[in-house]
């Protein structure tokens, strides 16, 4: 018998708990409810959720305080959902250790992406995948090679850098800031224009299209986020609805 | 006189008089709200408590309740109701008052003028009858309203009340001053607390300053204080207990048909105040005064019925002089000192038939005389004509060229043996020019006259003589006096030009000083009463300024105060500001005013009108200071434009704070219509996926259509509150570009997006969201505007100084002429099969967003293939050109 998991829905609307609750019962996962921050860590801490999906607008606490606290009291994956004009909160849930967010009004489908990937994320956690395949692309991170249509690659040492960071969380969410300060340790300030000219040349080496960019997806304001495949097929999803 | 013995009869006659009368006590306040009314009520009920008949003949109470609480328990005479033009006025009843016999009535506001119809035209007159009666009088009144106050207390206010009670009223009763402190009373008018007539509110900002106050307090306190010293002095002199008091004074004032009489009049006053001297005031009737003017006899029948009010005993004179006449008067009335304007004659006139003060001080022996300024109608610039035709000068400079002739002829009678006859006469040249040129014309032919005269009688044969024998020397007599004529002409005409530099110096002076004065106001009620109060001074005139209003022109500053204006002046300021035309006195409209008015323009056309009169009636303006009024009126009108300014940017803010609420409200109203929404799509996606159906695919396609409007609306909202919180950061545009064509590509459906960016367009500074919320609303009106089928292009250009990021439809594009009107909020164009569905509201946001991040938008139609074409145009200043170094990537 398969093990279904179980994910936290919190968020203060009964309508969209509802509509959560069907889609994750859809796709046979099973779902706890709570309306508030309170009744969230109660969850939290008897339900031991695999997954949560945070809304951040809770009547009786900032739900950018629950994050840390999420983190702290369990190993549960976060996914921050939230409305879409509030990007500078998205990277702070993220920056604080959230996983993944979700902007409202989302399609279930993509929600349902989300939480596959994150189960995902969760399973090779430890072991790391070694090997990553987007689109025509594969990444060995044992080998530390990538391939474009078979064909090798060349990459400079921060291009492959970049990458790596991407395809250590496929089709999760990685923050400039994550990203940075991994490619350049030793720099206390970050500058996003460098890190924009690595991925634009690094998306002329693997997309096809550089002009149409569907490996490495951009997310306005946030960071970047590898498309991955998952049995054979792209995950295709929004880039952002911000 | 002298003898401290000796009873003073009109001291004692004054007491005796007492002795049958009521009294009168005066409760004097400095200003209105000081508590008067309510010091004399709260008196007044303690006398009826110690047993006194009291009662109440009229008491204001402006309807504040402290007040009518106070009139409680009082007897209350009611008042008698006069018909006036129609309206009902209730005036103290003295008749009712006189039948009731109290022993003491409290009538408030002393000063009042009763409604016409009444016994007395005068409230105060109504107390006198009522002292007379034996009946003792309470009664309140202002410091303003006393008679010999009234103009200082305008000077420095700028108000003018027009109600006064004689100084003799004030110097029969008791006093007392009702005093608050300054600081007080001006929170008690902030309070509301003081009744304050609604056609004297425009005054009040001025009036109630705390250093008006201060000065008006002190004038009631110093007033008081006097007519205790004079009730001391009458009891003293009536009982003839002291020995010393400056017996004897006695004061006369003379008076002439100037305005300024008025001034000598009150300074008279307020001399004999200070000295408890009796005065006089008397006008000196001589030849002259039959060729007075209507005018002019007004203003002496005037000035005289003034002094009468103030107490002064009158008289006319008839005498051949003015000096004759008072030498005369002084000797009756025994005055001791006299007050005297000083002459505004010319010194010639003087000349002719002498000085009066001169003549007075040598003619009458112990007699003080004070000379006080007068009114100069000649100050003032003055025309090039008038100073040419001024040439006569001083007596000193006949003077002087006597000297130099007789110094000249010395000389010549010296050289005689050495040199030629003829060239004699060359030598009187020098006296003749040097006269000319110093001294002017008059002086210079008087020079030229004496010089020929000088000439034939030293040294023309025969000599001694005046006789001319040779006619050579006829010609030498005439070169002199051409010489004199020509040098002077010189001369004057560079001394006119040098005395019109100067003026024109003192003009400019003049201006600059307005200039400052202007600047200095901080309000236009201020600065309405500075231009009223500079231009009075500049030009010597009475002032008012009048600005528009619904009931016709308004009166809104004066200078001296003055409250009134007649219909034909009314008629003549209306015509002045729709006309933009000066009219009145000295104009050629409208004549019959005695003011002149003279439009104020301004940039944003005729604010109001500046009305100008001269006291006696005169014309207003002497056609030499019209430039320098133009002048001041061009300064008025630019100080009016900063104000209004001023006042424009102050609205401005109130417009920005309103628009500030006005989106707060939309936008939380956004906020409570995208919740329900924003579940209603996502439940849809949820019930596609369960339950396929078109109806289904129709409320999603609805809801998302709901979704995008609300979003638009809130995002309009965000714009135009302003401060769009921007987050920029360095932006891949082929990323932004991505993100929106992703977003919006259900709207595009049966349009392919082409995106031609060039491959290395550099990176951006830009609020990557505000971005990609103005790509996806020009993708989204492309895909609406575009002929079903076409392509979309999305085209990023590399310009020297910018970067454009262009959005192209094949369709209808935008009608022409409308290219700059497309941006605009809920602009849809009509006209043209534009009118698809949208909230108009998409290229509104796509401008308010572009702008807030220093973007500009552009809208133009591309020819080839037809259709609309958006630019987004990125500055230089926001492109990244530096790029990193290798080592760091």
């Amino acid at each position: 018998m398969k093990i279904r998991h179980k994910v936290l829905i919190v968020d203060d609307e009964p309508h969209i708990r509802k509509l959560i609750q069907v889609a994750l019962s859809r796709a046979d996962y099973a779902t706890v409810e709570a309306e508030n921050a309170r009744e969230a860590l109660e969850m939290l801490q008897n339900e031991r959720p695999d997954i949560s999906l945070l809304d951040l607008g809770l009547p009786d606490r900032d739900g950018l305080e629950l994050v840390p606290l999420f983190k702290q009291q369990s190993d549960t994956t976060l996914i921050i959902v939230s409305a879409r004009d509030a990007t500078d909160q998205k990277v702070t849930a993220l920056d604080l250790g959230a996983d993944d967010y979700l902007t409202k009004p989302f399609d279930t489908e993509e929600l349902l992406a989300r939480v596959r990937v994150a189960l995902r994320n969760r399973m090779t956690k430890d072991g790391g995948m070694a090997l990553v395949r987007a689109g025509d692309v594969e990444i060995d991170l044992l080998a530390r090679t990538v391939l474009k249509a078979g064909k090798e690659v060349h990459l400079t040492p921060k291009e492959y850098a970049v990458l790596v960071q991407l395809a250590k969380f496929p089709g999760r969410v990685i923050t400039h800031e994550q990203i940075m300060a991994h490619v350049w340790p030793n720099e206390r300030e970050h500058h996003v224009e460098y890190l924009r000219v690595l991925v634009r040349t690094l998306r002329q080496k693997l997309e096809t299209d550089p002009q149409r960019p569907r490996i490495i997806g951009n997310e306005l304001g946030i960071g970047y986020r590898l498309r991955f495949n998952v049995e054979g097929e792209t995950e295709e999803f929004a880039p952002s609805d911000a | 006189m002298n003898d401290p013995d000796r009873r003073d009869p009109e001291a004692f006659l004054r007491q005796a008089a007492q002795e049958g009368r009521g009294r009168l006590k005066i409760f004097l306040g400095a200003a209105p709200g000081v508590g008067k009314t309510y010091e004399m009520l709260t008196d007044g009920m303690q006398r009826r408590k110690a047993g006194i008949d009291v009662v109440v003949g009229v008491v204001e109470t402006h309807g504040r309740k402290e007040t009518e609480a106070l009139l409680v328990g009082h007897e209350i005479i009611p008042r008698r109701s006069i018909d006036h033009m129609g309206h009902r006025l209730g005036e103290m009843d003295i008749d009712a008052i006189l039948e009731r016999r109290p022993a003491l009535v409290l009538v408030d506001e002393l000063a009042h003028t009763n409604a016409t119809g009444s016994r007395h035209p005068k409230r105060y007159q109504d107390v006198e009858e009522l002292l007379d009666a034996g009946i003792d009088v309470y009664s309140t009144v202002n410091i303003q309203h006393v008679e010999s106050l009234n103009d200082v207390v305008a000077s420095f206010t700028r108000v003018r009340v027009r109600e006064t009670v004689p100084d003799s009223i004030l110097e029969m009763a008791e006093i007392e001053v009702v005093d608050i402190p300054p600081d007080e009373l001006i929170e008690r008018l902030k309070d509301g607390k003081v009744y304050i007539p609604q056609e004297a509110t425009r005054a009040l900002g001025h009036f109630f300053s705390k250093s008006n106050l201060t000065a008006l307090r002190e004038m009631a306190l110093r007033r008081a204080a006097q007519a205790v010293d004079a009730q001391m002095l009458d009891y003293v002199r009536a009982h003839a207990l002291a020995g010393s008091f400056a017996a004897g004074e006695r004061i006369l004032v003379a008076i002439s048909e100037v305005p300024s009489a008025q001034g000598l009049v009150r300074a008279a006053k307020r001399l004999a105040d200070a000295l408890k001297a009796p005065w006089a005031a008397v006008h000196i009737e001589t030849q002259r005064s039959l060729a007075f003017t209507a005018q002019e006899r007004e203003q002496l029948a005037d000035t005289m019925a003034l002094a009468s009010r103030l107490g002064a005993t009158t008289a006319t004179i008839s005498a051949p002089s003015v000096v004759e006449g008072l030498r005369h008067y002084l000797g009756d009335a025994r005055a001791t000192q006299i007050v005297i304007g000083k002459s505004t004659r010319s010194w010639w006139f003087e000349l002719r038939h002498g000085s009066v003060v001169d003549k007075l001080v040598r003619e009458v022996g112990d007699v003080a005389i004070h000379v006080l300024p007068g009114d100069d109608p000649g100050r003032g610039p003055r025309s090039l004509a008038q100073m040419v035709g001024q040439g006569w000068g001083q007596p000193i400079d006949y003077v002087w060229s006597t000297l130099m002739i007789m110094g000249m002829t010395a000389l010549g009678r010296l050289l005689i043996e050495i040199i030629d006859l003829g060239n004699i006469a060359l030598l009187y040249l020098i006296p003749v020019m040097f006269a000319a040129a110093s001294f002017g014309l008059r002086a210079g032919l008087f020079s030229g006259l004496l010089s020929s005269l000088a000439y034939n009688f030293f040294f023309l044969p025969p000599t001694g003589t005046l006789t001319v024998n040779n006619p050579e020397n006829v010609i030498s007599i005439l070169v002199l006096l051409g010489v004199a004529i020509v040098t002077s002409q010189f001369a004057a005409r560079v001394r006119a030009q040098a005395d019109l530099a100067q003026s024109s110096a003192r003009q400019n002076a003049a201006l600059a000083g307005f200039s400052r004065q202007l600047t200095a106001s901080a309000s236009q009620e201020e600065l309405m009463q500075t231009i009223c109060a500079e231009v009075s001074r500049l030009l010597s005139v009475r002032t008012v300024l009048l600005l528009p209003s619904r009931d016709g022109p308004e009166l809104r500053a004066a200078f001296p105060p003055e409250d009134r204006l007649e219909q034909i002046e009314r008629a003549a300021a209306q015509w002045a500001m729709d006309n933009e035309q000066p009219a009145g006195r000295g104009s050629s409209t409208l004549t019959a005013s005695d003011w002149l008015f003279h439009p104020l323009r301004t940039t944003r056309g005729v604010l109001g009108v500046l009305g100008l009169a001269r006291e006696d009636a005169g014309a207003p303006l002497r056609s030499d200071q019209i430039p320098l009024l133009m002048s001041l009126l061009d300064q008025a009108s630019i100080a009016f434009d900063r104000m209004a300014l001023e006042e424009e940017m102050l609205d401005a803010r109130q417009i920005r704070e309103r628009d500030r609420l006005r989106s707060a409200l939309l936008s939380s109203v956004s906020h409570d219509l995208r919740t329900p929404l924003t579940t209603i799509i996502s439940a849809m996606h949820e019930l596609k996926r369960q339950h396929p159906s078109e109806l289904v695919d129709t409320v999603d396609a609805e809801a998302q259509r709901l979704n995008r409007f609300v979003a638009n609306l809130l995002d309009m909202a965000r714009v135009e509150a302003g401060a769009l919180p921007l987050k920029v950061e360095p932006t891949d545009l082929f990323d932004a570009v991505a993100g929106a064509v992703h977003d919006t590509r259900k709207s595009l459906i049966g349009h392919e997006v082409k995106v031609d960016i060039l491959p290395d367009i550099p990176l951006v500074r830009v609020d990557p969201t505000l971005l990609h919320h103005c790509l996806i609303n020009l993708l989204d009106n492309a895909g609406r505007y575009g002929d079903p089928g076409t392509p979309v292009i999305v085209r990023g250009r590399r310009l020297p100084d910018a970067i454009t990021l262009s959005v192209l439809d094949e369709g209808p594009g935008i009608p022409s002429g409308a290219e700059s009107r497309v941006f605009d909020t809920f602009t849809r164009l009509e006209g043209s099969d534009r009118v698809k569905h949208g909230t108009g509201l998409g290229l509104a946001i796509v401008k308010g967003f572009a702008e807030a991040m220093g973007l500009s938008v552009s809208a133009t139609n591309n020819p080839d293939p037809f259709g609309a074409c958006f630019t987004i145009i990125i500055p230089h200043a926001l492109i990244i050109t530096e790029l990193p170094h290798e080592d760091i990537i």
